[in-house]
């Protein structure tokens, strides 16, 4: 298992959803991708883009309006 | 099967070329598949270097409104359309090209984004590709 950090903090619509995506591609299965980014909307909708995928959001953290979610492919 | 998400692009302003990439590549990000269909004065956007070069769809003003909305966006962060068609490509998503506009416009193949472009068809290409989809957008 392997873990791939994305950084899309100062990002805006769409570039963090598709850069998550991409790195889902990338991912090989059991692999973990964490995203690193400020988009506030994307906050909410890369869990849904998981979740209409079928992958497990492992958890979400946010701290001074910066959001890390964990993925599992 | 997955979804699909299938979008003429008929218009060929800037901020419309804006809405149909971030909408095609939002589909392919929440694991759909993606068709977008280039039609009219949006097939003038599959031109080499003609991507970015539409005009706005209000308020261009001679190009001022468009200089000025680009500064806006560029200080926003926003994405060129370059970048979001290359990630759109690279995600997996198709491009169409409208074969009767090529002919009606004098549009050759080689003046257009050729590596961009999976198919080049009609109506019927759209019809296909659309009747199975479950978002579809004319643009």
């Amino acid at each position: 298992m392997t873990e791939v950090e994305i950084d899309v903090r100062g990002q805006t619509c769409p570039v963090p959803l598709v850069e998550c995506r991409k790195a889902l591609r990338k991912a090989s299965s059991g692999d973990e991708v964490i995203v690193l980014g400020t988009h506030p909307a994307s906050k909410k909708e890369i869990p849904m883009a998981c979740e209409s995928m079928g992958l497990e959001v492992l958890g979400i953290e946010e701290k001074d309006n910066e959001w890390k979610i964990r993925i599992k492919k | 099967m997955s979804k699909k998400a299938v979008i003429v692009v008929h218009s060929g302003d800037l901020d419309k070329i804006y809405s149909a990439l971030i909408i095609g590549n939002g589909a392919l990000a929440m694991g759909m598949e993606a068709s977008m269909y280039f039609t009219f004065w949006g097939l003038q956007r599959l031109r080499k270097n003609g991507l970015d070069k539409g005009p706005l769809s209000k308020m261009h003003m001679l190009g001022l409104g468009k200089w000025m909305v680009s500064r806006r966006m560029k200080k926003a962060n926003v994405a060129p359309l370059e970048k979001l068609m290359e990630d759109y490509k690279e995600l997996g998503g198709r491009i169409l090209a409208c074969e009767m506009t090529m002919e009606i416009m004098g549009i050759k193949k080689e003046e257009l984004h050729e590596e961009w472009i999976d198919d080049y068809g009609a109506v019927g290409t759209y019809v296909n590709e659309a009747k199975d989809a479950s978002i579809t957008l004319f643009i």
